[in-house]
């Protein structure tokens, strides 16, 4: 069709928008019909399955307000901003891009379906009215489908990002004492970060002790263990002493199963033993070098 | 070349400054060796902070320092080694002992003020 018509004019275009006028008058006129025609369609096909029918009533009606609008304005700005927000909402309660797509395309579908039926006599203004509305209905559903996949991205970026800041705290408990509790799973990318901070902490403020406490780790493998050999052996590079704390019986069997080496850590069954021990490595090395003690004895 | 050496009552603080060559590292142990022996020096504290890498070559030099050090009755102690350096040391296994570290110049000298048995008689 389209590649036999001229280069489009203004004239043209001018039609188009008429066109188009007439399409949107007519969508305004039949709102209710079709909009339940629409709602109904989406619950047969078992979409948004996590929503109540009256919720999903109420948003097909926004959605559909803004659809109309974004048909006759041409921009796509405002059903953007509203699928935005409405992807927010519905992201946090499960709904999959899926459902999303299939409820954009499903409304395609109505509303085509319903200018066939109702422009079925003049098959030609059919046609032109078609023309005009496809190219429409698909950047419409296709800013749909986009602006919920990237909310669902924004919101497994700062997911990330939060589990990136919160797992691994670098405390300080005194001067020259830090404590790093390290809660959940533990990959080799978590591990290496967790050096990397432990290490920038230790140089920030100067540690002497560092307590690492595994009681929120529930298993280690080879790679994950022989990384915190590592870690304690390059903190002892930079001066800063490691306890090793909580080491679950699971994970200590693991450990000597995998046969690696750590015998050159220091470790002591929970927190509190750790920290009386950093405690112990702390004050003995301070009244060592104590300088009233030397003199005292030389 | 880029090592400054400072004497600081007993002890020698060699701070380089930048990266450096394999001979200038052969240099500054030479030196440092030969001034452990010429001013009685009781330790040896070499800062390697300003160092973005440690290679095997260079890890085998500080270690040849402490060793040779050690024979003239000088002990070593590295500081400032950086996070990133200390991870890559870690994981070329770059043997570095019986090098001690410490983590800056203060610790480094109270490191090296333990153990005081072996100062020589003359502090009586």
């Amino acid at each position: 069709m389209n590649q036999n018509q001229p280069v489009p004019s203004l004239q043209q275009s001018a039609a188009e928008a008429s066109l188009l006028h007439e399409l949107v008058e007519y969508l305004r006129e039949n709102r209710g019909d079709l909009r339940e025609q629409w709602a109904r369609r989406i619950t047969d096909a078992e979409l948004l399955s996590v929503m109540t029918a009256d919720e999903i009533f109420s948003e097909v009606t926004a959605v559909y307000d803004n659809y109309v609008d974004a048909l006759e304005t041409g921009s796509v700005e405002t059903l953007q901003a509203y699928a935005r927000e409405l992807s927010e909402r519905i992201i946090r309660r499960g709904v999959e891009t899926h459902e999303v797509l299939g409820i954009v395309l499903l409304l395609r579908d109505v509303l085509g379906r319903s200018l066939l039926d109702n422009y079925e006599e003049d098959r030609d203004l059919l046609r032109r009215i078609l023309d005009a509305y496809e190219p429409a209905a698909n950047r419409i559903a296709a800013t749909v489908g986009v602006s919920f996949v990237e909310e669902r991205e924004r919101v497994i970026r700062e997911q990330q990002e939060a589990i990136r800041e919160l797992s691994t705290p670098v405390l300080q408990v005194r001067d020259r004492l830090l404590i790093s509790p390290i809660i959940g799973a533990v990959d080799s990318d978590r591990a290496r970060q967790l050096t990397e901070q432990l290490l920038g902490a230790i140089q920030a403020n100067r540690a002497r002790v560092v307590v690492l406490d595994i009681t929120g780790v529930a298993s280690v493998d080879e790679a994950v263990a022989n990384h915190l050999v590592q870690t304690v052996e390059a903190a002892r590079l930079m001066g800063a002493r490691a306890v090793i704390t909580g080491l679950s019986s699971k994970i200590a069997q693991t450990i000597v199963d995998l046969g690696v080496d750590l015998g050159m850590l220091n470790t002591v069954g929970d927190l509190q033993g750790g920290l009386e021990e950093a405690e112990r490595m702390l004050g003995h090395r301070d009244a060592d070098v104590e300088p009233t003690e030397s003199s005292i004895e030389s | 070349m880029s090592v400054a050496i400072l004497r600081k009552g007993e002890y020698f603080i060699a701070s380089i400054q930048s990266d450096l060559s394999d001979t200038e590292v052969l240099a500054l142990r030479d030196d440092l060796i030969e001034r452990v022996g010429r001013f009685r020096a009781l330790g040896i504290v070499v800062d390697v902070s300003a160092l973005d890498v440690i290679d095997s070559f260079a890890a085998r030099a500080l270690r040849s320092i402490a060793l040779a050090a050690k024979l003239r009755g000088a002990r070593t102690v590295i500081v400032g080694i950086q996070p990133d350096v200390a991870v890559a040391i870690v994981q070329f296994r770059l043997n570095l002992d019986p090098l001690r570290t410490a983590l800056d110049l203060d610790e480094a000298l109270a490191l090296l003020e333990l153990r005081p048995e072996r100062k020589p008689a003359d502090g009586r």
